[in-house]
């Protein structure tokens, strides 16, 4: 029990574990079906959101692309979903038979090369992964080591998801063009329309983004978290420490891809197509606002920012359909002109150390009532209220403040 | 090209030009093992550049910088660093948000690729240093405090100590003292006489009596080009240095 208590009092354990049972517990009690696959959506793009905390939060470098991957990764995965919808018994009716409906409208006769890897599931998940990782890779590799940063970064990875927007578009006939890939049905003959699948996939897709939760904050713990914290703030002293820097923003990069392609995939399976709109430039800057609005330091902070601005989204859709574009505006610029640090800042500002004073209080109030108790006819005296008075007066701030202030920064 | 030497340093017929505006023309500089030298000059003789285009910063336009008797020109910042460079800055630059201890626990030469990193642990043997580190340069009770709260003089500290936690055979530190009280500027000037014990240290700085206290050799900039080079009472007396910078 002591050795739990402590694992607990680790900072960033309880969180993490809190919000274990929020999507694992509490959200598939009180939703029905519908409501759970809508908020397994917003999940995925939380992945997206915690690639963003470590690339932009702890390293400084700001993408505005990463729908992208996102995209390639939810691209992946469709393609594998589609073909598999697109057997030759089902697609008879096409002229020819066995090859997904939208290349048969486009007069392709015959399926590509490079789609024939994605018969293979293994492949497929592999792909998910590696083809977002390998495409950041190239673009970022060509430009930090170039020394290029900042702005003119943000503005290269909207150029890339522009590029990769029209390119869909344009290859029609490979890539479904502006209908995307439809009508994904079955993995491996299991039905994901069902609404036990979409249950389990819920489950998967919770376990999988809380597993990456857990990576991110080992990450942050370790060596390579605190260096992105250092490049963020003095990049030519890291540089003159002996250390190359262009290759840690590359990792950093890489990773939040491969992190966003996992996510992607997951929307594939759970809502069931993939769209060229979910890559383009405006959904990668939403993307960026939920990480912004949920807190660009904090993983977890990052999630319950998918959660919330992706939930008012369709609140205010659904009750404002005339106004909800207006009311999601004022909430973006609301709470980052409020609370820069996002949610998650505005946490660890006030209600932390709210709750921290308050229970130090109750800790007393406790401990005095015990004493009353014993002796019940002894009236307080007055040093003794002098010494609790000053007692609740001292800061409560733990040996770990300092890890706080740091991850908090 | 040039020739193979004995020195730590050996910087042969340096230039760099900016849009024609040479900072550093043709310049000749050796640095002996276990070395302190100190370069004095008026402003814009160039002395910051050079330090800039030892540890790799700025890119030669001609000439060469051996280290260990290895050419530096080419190859990146952080290899130079691992070969044995070490740079100080002139405004202190730490990681202000960082503990004093993280400040040096990142500069310890290990860990330094992205895996290497992430897998980096810290061990006993990166804690002793630390806080042998702390030791020398007087910041053993403030290893926990965050270096953003620091003082100035604390800061510059924290920056050598940084460069020692990679034990670099040369170190070179731009105007150390600069912004120091009397007494830091003592404890400061008894620091560099101990750690350059076994390494060779370059030291850009204009106050003469701190310059005095620690100098072995001195060089003198101006125009980009070395207008002399001896002990401190021969450079004091050159009649062509006390025109362009010492003054009458």
């Amino acid at each position: 029990m002591k050795s739990l208590q402590t694992f607990l009092k680790q900072p960033g354990v309880l969180s993490i574990a809190i919000l274990a049972v929020v999507l694992l517990v509490v959200f598939p009690a009180i939703f029905d079906n519908f409501r759970l696959n809508l908020i397994g959506k917003y999940l995925t793009y939380a992945f997206v959101a915690i690639g963003l905390v470590v690339l932009w939060g702890w390293g400084g470098v700001l993408s505005l692309g990463q729908g992208v991957f996102f995209g390639l990764g939810g691209y992946c995965m469709a393609m594998f979903l589609k073909l598999e919808a697109s057997d030759p018994i089902t697609t008879k009716i096409q002229s020819t038979p066995g090859i997904p409906d939208f290349m048969d409208w486009n007069q392709i006769t015959a399926l590509p090369i490079w789609w024939q890897p994605f018969n293979s599931l293994t492949f497929s998940l592999i792909a998910v992964v590696a083809v977002p990782s390998i495409l950041a890779f190239i673009v970022s590799y060509a430009m930090f080591k170039r020394r290029v940063g900042g702005v003119y970064f943000a503005i290269i990875t909207q150029a890339v998801a522009l590029i990769l927007t029209t390119l869909i578009i344009g290859l029609q006939g490979y890539t479904g063009g502006v209908n995307g890939m439809t009508d994904l049905k079955t993995i491996h003959g299991w039905d994901t329309r069902t609404d036990e699948a979409k249950i389990i996939l819920y489950y998967a897709c919770a376990g999988m983004l809380l597993l990456f939760v857990v990576i991110g904050t080992f990450i942050q713990r370790s060596k390579f978290g605190t260096l992105l914290l250092a490049m963020r703030d003095k990049e030519d002293r890291v540089r003159f420490s002996g250390y190359d820097v262009s290759m840690f923003k590359v990792a950093a990069f890489c990773l939040a891809a491969a992190v966003s392609g996992v996510g992607g995939a997951f929307f594939a399976l759970q809502v069931g197509f993939m769209s060229p709109s979910f890559v383009g430039i405006v959904p990668s800057i939403e993307l960026v606002i939920l990480a912004a609005v949920g807190g660009r330091l904090s993983l977890v902070g990052a999630v319950y920012g998918a959660l919330i601005v992706n939930a008012s989204k369709t609140i205010f859709s659904e009750s404002f359909p005339d106004l909800w574009l207006f009311l999601m505006a004022a909430l973006f610029i609301g709470v980052t002109m409020a609370f820069p640090l996002g949610l998650a800042g505005l946490f660890e500002s006030h209600v932390k150390p709210w709750w921290v004073r308050n229970s130090a209080e109750r800790h007393k109030i406790r401990a005095r009532l015990k004493e009353l108790e014993n002796s019940p006819d002894e009236a307080p005296t007055l040093e003794e209220q002098n010494a609790t008075v000053s007692a609740m007066a001292v800061p409560a701030d733990g040996p770990d403040s300092l890890v706080m202030r740091r991850s908090s920064v | 090209m040039s020739s193979s030497t004995d020195f730590v340093l050996a910087v042969e017929d340096l230039t760099v030009s900016f849009d024609g505006f040479k900072a550093i023309d043709n310049l000749n500089l050796y640095i002996d093992k276990n070395e302190l030298r100190v370069i004095i000059g008026p402003n814009g003789a160039g002395k910051t550049t050079l330090l800039d285009m030892i540890c790799g910063k700025t890119r030669a336009t001609s000439g060469s910088i051996k280290f260990k008797d290895e050419e530096m020109t080419t190859l990146p910042e952080y290899t130079r660093v691992r070969r044995g460079i070490g740079r100080k800055f002139q405004t202190p630059s730490i990681y202000e948000n960082l503990s004093v201890f993280q400040n040096l626990e990142v500069s310890f030469p290990s860990g330094r690729s992205v895996l290497g990193a992430i897998f980096f642990k810290c061990t006993d043997e990166v804690k002793d240093r630390v806080s042998a580190v702390a030791l020398e340069i007087g910041l053993s009770a403030l290893l926990q405090t965050e270096a953003g709260l620091l003082s100035h003089g604390q800061k510059q500290w924290l920056e050598i100590g940084m460069l020692l936690m990679q034990e670099p055979e040369l170190l070179m530190l731009d105007e150390p003292i600069a912004g120091m009280s009397v007494r830091e500027r003592e404890l400061t000037a008894e620091l560099l006489k101990r750690i350059c014990q076994n390494r060779s240290v370059i030291v850009i700085e204009h106050d003469m009596e701190f310059v005095k206290k620690i100098a072995h050799k001195v060089t003198v900039m101006h125009q980009g080009k070395i207008l002399a080079e001896g002990s401190m009472d021969t450079v004091q007396s050159n009649p062509a240095v006390i025109d362009v910078y010492l003054g009458h």
